[in-house]
Parts: structure tokens; sequence; C-alpha cells
């Protein structure tokens, strides 16, 4: 391989054993480091340098690669997701950094997503909201022609950008109160939007935020830093809608 | 032992309605009492799991990925098919049926497909109904696209995002009957073996892939829906985690295998790039509505593309080999993912391939722009076309895309019986980690389809035909000495994996797998090649278990653990693929056998020989494995070589 085509990195990196380990960084110094490769297969060149000296591996999660699964999860330079604005970990490439850099990789840091291991955080917290509220009751079977209902196609668009939350946290992780109300607010402002959330709509919303708020996620104080970093580009007008929900919600049925 | 697919009577649009009015039940009350295992999250897993809770089964459901909503599916993108015929464009069940039996090239089950294009539409009303957001047209209705291998638009999508809306709202359904304390949920759980008593499936062995403790877990019936193997490949556009563990594990306690050597090979995926590559990205079919498939007519004009002393705008039209719409024009980009994808190879190995490598061709949307102008494109394949900039660095909307073919399915899998049942009583196999659906060659969009269907409209009925018969049987004891076997087992290879001490990683010797997978299972096969790939992997196995290094221990957070084991199963599987494509001479759909084509280089079938299933029985480690057939009866498709053109 060419010479402008590899970099040379400085890694400083989270090593933690277990949720009771006080964890610190760990330096770690990468050469020809590929630009086209992604920043996961960086940090699996890291491994195999780390493994080849008889070292334990940076634990970190992952899966798709492809930017969907929501599973990645870094902290890249005190950003969730790196500097890359609408990109997840895994689908940011190493041509975005320069040779000689040094660069700092945190886990997810919010008291409700426990470091399991290094990077790895266990979001469980966020499946706990779901089964909250997250669904419409509708059992397999007799569900009425799927064009019995139209749905404004402005509404469906609407419902849909919601819907594209991948459940990742990094706006939990970006807000300095690590509140989950921009997850939350998505999914209840895809089931507010779209005629099949309508009977639940009023339980949904208050299950759901008396359930994040029980996990131990903070408020929102409108910061707008969940909006920033969020790979998927979900943003804060649902959390004003989540609020009208709520409220609305509050003042009983009827509305 | 003779294969019986327990096929119903009747004539084949009547079957699966007699037999969901006739086939046993189990009520309220004993449903109750049972348990049922469910590996896998994925769209069928999610729904089988949620609808079988439904129901009133007790129901366990895991997965190893961190979160039920992370399973593969998730990645699906161009969209479901379903024949609602809502275009008035002709389409009907039958059509359904018929283009997804000759797409897979006249290798799957007539009555199992007939039932899948019954049960299509349903599940479409069943995703709507739980706020799936499909996309829809300014009346408000349901809008469709087309996809390869059919003629009519019956394919409903969500953007660039499908299979992730379809499996949010599996896993809402999901999510409801954990809180109902229907299911209980067993996430960062990986299934190491399943335990099986008197000749049934009764529990599994799982390993905490956090704590990494083996666990025994019993039930009345254990279903798999733990996806393909395309990972066998190691580059595949499956997610890294995706393996054949589980199905693996189930084949060796008694499941046969069935058609293993059946690949996908999805004709539109980012070209390799380097060594440190660890997966390759699919871009969605759907783009083929639109995209123009090309490459230089002359190899000189393709050599100086590749040095970079041309570009593709450049060259004239006159210049462009659109080799799909020349090769096939009624179907055009159009045409199903295994002829595609050879066409492809073909141009390349011609020495027009257009990358560096050689081995890569353009998808040019130019003409759909200057004719549906910039926004229309956006609009349709906008977070597509993103996707490919952040990856690759360049815009598609001002240069053609560059793709390569790249394993990206497994229609091979799991035998299973009408009722979806494996050879092993009480033990199914659902979704991708079935044979059963696709033949030699998925359609598009026909994934989603099966993986629901399965889930939530077949499994629930055909599971309660064997439950019927276990009413009496009590919880299941995990203290029962088979238990205690399988955990022995698990655990022996675990350290036996520690104790190697060699040198090569899990990484390593799977990306080794990969390579002899590739050059001689991949796209094009031939007897030299296979019999020489048999004595590669078996020089592979050997390395494995004399220089494998996996540091750590048992019982803590070791993914480099996990991975030996996922690796260990894959080699033995590609072993077996290998077998069976040797043992299968015709070619068919993606298995091309290079023995066995028309004049024009086509696939050609052999239905003298070659028109049936492979189940291949394991008989132990250093044992061959056994053939068994299940002949196929094709009584209303007659198998003709097909024709795209």
């Amino acid at each position: 391989m060419k010479e402008k085509d590899t970099i040379a990195l400085t890694l400083k990196v989270w090593r933690q054993n277990g949720p009771s380990d006080k964890g610190k960084f760990e330096t770690y110094t990468l050469n020809q480091v590929p630009v086209n490769a992604s920043f996961l297969e960086m940090m699996d060149l890291l491994n195999e340098q780390l493994v080849g000296q008889g070292k334990s591996p940076v634990a970190f999660d992952h899966d798709c690669r492809e930017g969907i699964c929501g599973s990645c999860s870094m902290y890249i330079n005190g950003r969730a997701h790196g500097t890359q604005s609408g990109t997840t970990t895994c689908q940011l490439h190493m041509r975005h950094f320069h040779d000689g850099e040094t660069i700092t990789i945190e886990p997810w840091r919010a008291a409700p997503f426990p470091v399991i291991r290094d990077l790895v955080v266990d979001r469980s917290a966020f499946d706990t909201i779901m089964q909250a509220g997250g669904y419409v009751s509708v059992n397999t079977g007799n569900a009425p022609d799927g064009n019995a209902v139209p749905i404004a196609k402005t509404h469906a668009d609407e419902a849909f950008n919601a819907a594209a939350c991948i459940g990742c946290g990094a706006c939990v992780a970006a807000c300095k109160n690590a509140s989950a109300m921009l997850f939350v607010s998505a999914k209840v402002s895809q089931y507010a939007l779209l005629p099949q959330g309508q009977p639940e709509r009023r339980e949904r919303v208050l299950k759901m935020v008396s359930t994040m708020d029980d996990l131990g996620f903070g408020a929102c104080t409108n910061t707008g830093a969940c909006e920033a970093e969020c790979p998927k580009g979900i943003g804060v007008t649902n959390i004003a809608r989540l609020n009208r929900e709520y409220f609305g919600a509050l003042l009983g049925p009827g509305d | 032992m003779i294969l019986n697919a327990k096929i119903p009577d009747g004539a084949l649009p009547e079957k699966w309605t007699r037999y969901r009015s006739t086939v046993r039940l189990v009520s309220p009350a004993n449903k109750r009492k049972l348990e049922v295992i469910v590996v896998g999250t994925g769209l069928a897993g999610a729904s089988a799991a949620a609808s079988l809770a439904e129901l009133g089964y007790k129901v366990k459901a895991f997965c190893f990925q961190d979160s039920p909503r992370r399973a593969h599916s998730i990645a699906a993108q161009g969209g479901i098919n379903a024949a609602k015929n809502y275009q008035n464009d002709g389409d009907s069940v039958y059509r359904l049926f018929y283009d997804t039996i000759k797409g897979g090239d006249y290798r799957a089950r007539e009555a199992n497909v007939y039932r899948l294009a019954e049960v299509s539409a349903s599940i479409i009303d069943q995703c709507v109904a739980q706020g799936v957001p499909f996309a829809r047209d300014y009346g408000g209705l349901l809008d469709n696209r087309s996809f390869g291998g059919t003629q009519v638009s019956r394919t409903f999508y969500a953007r660039g995002q499908t299979g992730q809306q379809l499996l949010l709202g599996a896993y809402s359904a999901l999510n409801r009957q954990v809180a109902r304390k229907q299911v209980q949920m067993f996430a960062r759980h990986e299934m190491v073996d399943v335990v099986v008593i008197d000749g049934k499936a009764r529990g599994i062995i799982a390993r905490d892939l956090v704590t990494g403790k083996l666990e025994r877990h019993g039930a009345h019936a254990v279903v798999l829906a733990s996806g393909g193997y395309g990972n066998v490949f190691y580059l595949s556009t499956n997610a890294m985690g995706s393996n054949v563990t589980a199905a693996w594990k189930a084949h060796k306690r008694g499941a046969f295998f069935g058609n293993p050597c059946f690949t996908q090979i999805h004709p539109t995926c980012l070209p390799q790039s380097g060594e440190y590559q660890s997966k390759l990205t699919l871009m969605s079919e759907s783009l083929r509505n639109d995209g123009r498939v090309w490459v230089p007519l002359r190899q000189e004009d393709a050599q100086a593309i590749r040095e970079g002393k041309r570009t593709a705008a450049q060259l004239k039209e006159e210049e462009r080999d659109y080799f799909l719409e020349r090769k096939y024009p009624a179907f055009g980009n159009l045409v199903p993912r295994d002829v595609a994808s050879r066409a492809a190879k073909e141009a390349c190995d011609d020495g027009r391939g257009v990358n560096p490598t050689g081995l890569a061709v353009f998808l040019d949307f130019r003409d759909a722009i200057q004719r549906l102008g910039k926004d229309v494109i956006s609009a349709r394949y906008g977070n597509l076309f993103e996707m490919y900039e952040k990856i690759t660095g360049d815009n598609p909307y001002e240069v053609p895309m560059k793709i390569y073919p790249a394993v990206h399915y497994t229609m091979g899998g799991l035998w299973v019986d009408y009722d979806l049942m494996t050879t092993v009583p009480g033990l199914y196999a659902i979704g991708e980690a079935n044979f059963s659906d696709h033949g030699a060659n998925r359609l598009g969009a026909s994934a989603l389809m099966q993986g629901l269907a399965d889930g939530y409209f077949v499994l629930p009925y055909t599971i309660g035909n064997y439950l019927a018969d276990e009413i009496h049987t009590p919880s299941i004891p995990t203290e029962h000495e088979a238990f205690a076997a399988a955990e022995a087992r698990a655990l022996e290879l675990y350290q036996k994996f520690l104790s190697i001490k060699g040198s090569q990683s899990p990484e390593r010797l799977h990306r080794n797998l990969g390579k002899i997978m590739w050059e001689y299972c991949g796209m094009a096969r031939s007897e030299e090649g296979l019999k020489k790939a048999l004595g590669l992997i078996s020089d592979l196995k050997s390395s494995f278990w004399s220089d494998l290094q996996v540091g750590g221990s048992v019982n803590e957070f070791n993914p480099e653990l996990d991975k030996a084991m996922r690796v260990a199963d894959f080699i033995e599987l590609g072993e077996l693929m290998i077998r069976d494509a040797l043992d299968r001479k015709e070619s068919c759909g993606g298995h091309f056998r290079t023995e066995s084509q028309t004049p024009e280089g086509e696939a050609l079938r052999d239905d003298q020989n070659g028109n049936y299933v492979a189940a291949w029985a394991y008989q132990g480690d250093s044992v061959a494995p056994e053939l068994h057939k299940e002949p196929l009866n094709f009584e209303i498709v007659k198998p003709t070589q097909r024709s795209y053109k």
C-alpha cells in the first residue's frame, strides 16, 4: 500500500474491566492505518496488534457495520460517533483523520448505561422503556386491509422520520443530563402521527415517560446536543411533540 | 430414513386452508403449561415469539445481540413482496407463487411456496396495524416498487429501511409480550447446543455472553430462527455476529441440513477495497429500478478508467456496454440476482472491470436523473446514496456507483417439513435458518416475506400439531443427564479453544476460510476446484485445532472465545457446502457448475438427475455425512429453462 494511503495514529482508549472497576485510559500507537478503512476496521487492526502482543483486545459493541443496527457506540474525540454528522461509528472512515493524530475513544457515559467492559455498555434500559408502551396492542391475525385507512403522505413520512431511530443511545451519551427524551419522543411521535397509534396514545406516553424517569435518565433542558449527535437526524421537534403529548395526556382523555 | 415432507393432500390452492381447518389444536388451558424456546429475534424469531406468546404459550427468546432490535433483519433495505395487486397490474397469489418457484430455478417445494404467497397479503395488513410506516402515495395509499425477477410491482417498502421498520414492528409486538410476562427475553445469550431427550428436542444450552456462564433452558419445543450462514465466506453483507452455530449444533444432534451449497450472491454490493475489510455493504436491489448497469465496451477503455486516465462520463453511449439490457431485453436491469451477478463476473473476467482491482461494474443514475430530476431520485434512494458516499467518498449523483457481487443470503438451511419441523421432533427452523421456500435462488424482497410468514402465520398453527401431544408432559427438568452432558460438551470445547495457545486468531482463520469458500465455492464452481477446496479446508481445520490463539477465560466477557466457537462451526459447515456443491453436478440458480451451462453461458439444470432437495445427515466428526434426497414433484408448474430474455 502506498504511503499516502495510510496514516499513523495515537489512540487513547478507555479500558475498564467491569462495572465495578474504576477504569483508565491506555495509550496505543497504531501505524499503517488505511484511510479507506472504517473506524471499526481500525479498531480491528488495533485488536490484532494487541492480541499479537499478548494483551487483551479492546471490547466494543458492533454488528451490522452499515449504520442501521445501532450496536456501535463510541465516544470519539469528545463526540458521540465522532465528529462527522449523520454518521454512526461503523460508517465513519479513517479518511477523516490525519496522519499523526491522537484519537480519544470512550464508552457512552450515562448512569443508566453501566459499562460492561471497556467500550461496551448495557443499554437494556432502552428495551425496558419500549416494553412500557412502545407498541400498538394488536395480536397477529385479523388486521384490516392495509389500505383500509388511508394515511396522508405527510403524516406517513413524518412518522417514518421518527421511526428511523436506531436506538444506539448517542442522544443519551451526548446529553449533559443523560436524558432519553429524544429516544422516547421518536417512538411516541411515530405512533401519535399514525391512526394505528391513537387508541393507546395517552396511556403510552405516560407509561414510557414514567419508566424513563424511573430508570434514572435525566430531564431535558433543551440544549439540543441530542439532535446534533443523532446519526439518523431525529429532530428535537419530536421532543416538543412528546411534551405536548405528555401534558395532553395528563389533562386526561377527550383531547 | 425416508424423508417425509408431510405435504397435505388436495389441490395446491386448498392445501393450507384445509390444513388450518383440520390441524390439531391446543386448548388455552394447556397452552399456559407449554414452554417454547425461540432462538434469534430477527423477523422470523421476533414475530414467532410474539405470536406464540399471544396464543398463550410460555416463551423464552434468545439473541446474541445486546437487544432483540439489533438482529440482522434490521439491515434489509429494499422491501417486502405481497400479492395484493394494489397496482392493478395483474398480480395474484398464483403469480407470486410462480415467480418464486421460477426465480428459485425450480428447486423449491410447490406446497410451501404456494402457502408463502397465500399469506403474503396478511403480512402487510399485520404490519400496517402495528404502525409500520410504509411508503404511501399522495392519496394516502400504500406504494409499491418493482424488484428483480418479476414484471409486476408488488414490493412494499419504507424508504431504503424496510427491514428496520418491519423488525421494529415485530420487536414492538415482542416487547408487548415481555411486558405481559408471556415472553422471557435473554439478550447477549448464544445458543451453543440443543438438548435432545428420548429423540425429542427438550431445550438448549446457552452461554451468557456477559458472564460466560453456561445455562440450561428446558422447553416442550425449540424454534431456531438463527438466520443464515453467509459469513462462512468471511466477507459478506451479513452482520459481524451472524453465525451458523445454533443451526450447526442442531445438525450435529440429528437435524438434516438442506441444500447447503445454495448461496445467493447479490449483484449490487460495494466492491472490496483492501485486506483490512471486515464486511461488504449491500446497495439495495431497488437501485436497479432506475440505475443502469454497464462496463466499457472495449477493454482498453476499461483499463484507462482503472488507471484513472479516463472517467465514466467521458465514455460516449456507443462506447458503453449495458450488458444486462443487451443480454436480457425483457427484464433488462431487473433480471434475478444470480443472473445479474454472473453477468457482472463475466464482464470483469473479460477484462472490463472498472475499479483498480478490476472487480467492479458501473451502476449509473445519469439517465434517471435526467429523466426524473435529482429530487425524485433523492426521494427514492437518498439514504442509499448517502451511505454510498460515506463509505467510498464518491457522490453517486455525479459519478456512477461501482458495484460488485457479494455473498448476501443462504437459501440452504436446516431441512424442514411442511410444518417447519426439522428431522428432530420438536425442533423447528424458520426464516433464513431453514431451506424451504427459495429453491436455488431467492428473489429480492422475498426474505422479509418468508421470515414474517413463518413467524406470524405458519409456525403458530403448525407447532400446535406437535404440542397437542405434549399437553401431559410436565415442565422439562434441566437436571436431566442429557442437559448435563450437553453442558459438559460445550464447556469442554471452550476449554479446548483456550488450551491450544497457538498463533492464529479466530479472525485470521475465519478470513482464510472465506478465501477458500469464495474462490472455489462462490460464483462459479468446478469439480476440480471443489476437490481442491476439500483438501484446503481439511488443512485449515488442522490449523484451527493446533494453532488457534484465544486469551482470557471461559467465565467472563470474551468475544474472542465466542468467535472461536463460531469459526469452528463455520469450518465444518464449509466442508459440507463443498461436498454438496460437488454432489450436485447440475447448475441451478445461484449454484453454477462450470461443467453444466448452456451455449450462451446460462445455468443449465438437469431435471432428470437434479430434481431433489439434498438433505445431509451428520454421521460423526471423522465420518462422511450421509446424503438423503427428497424428490421434488411439480404438479402445477412445469420446470423449463429459465429465460429472462
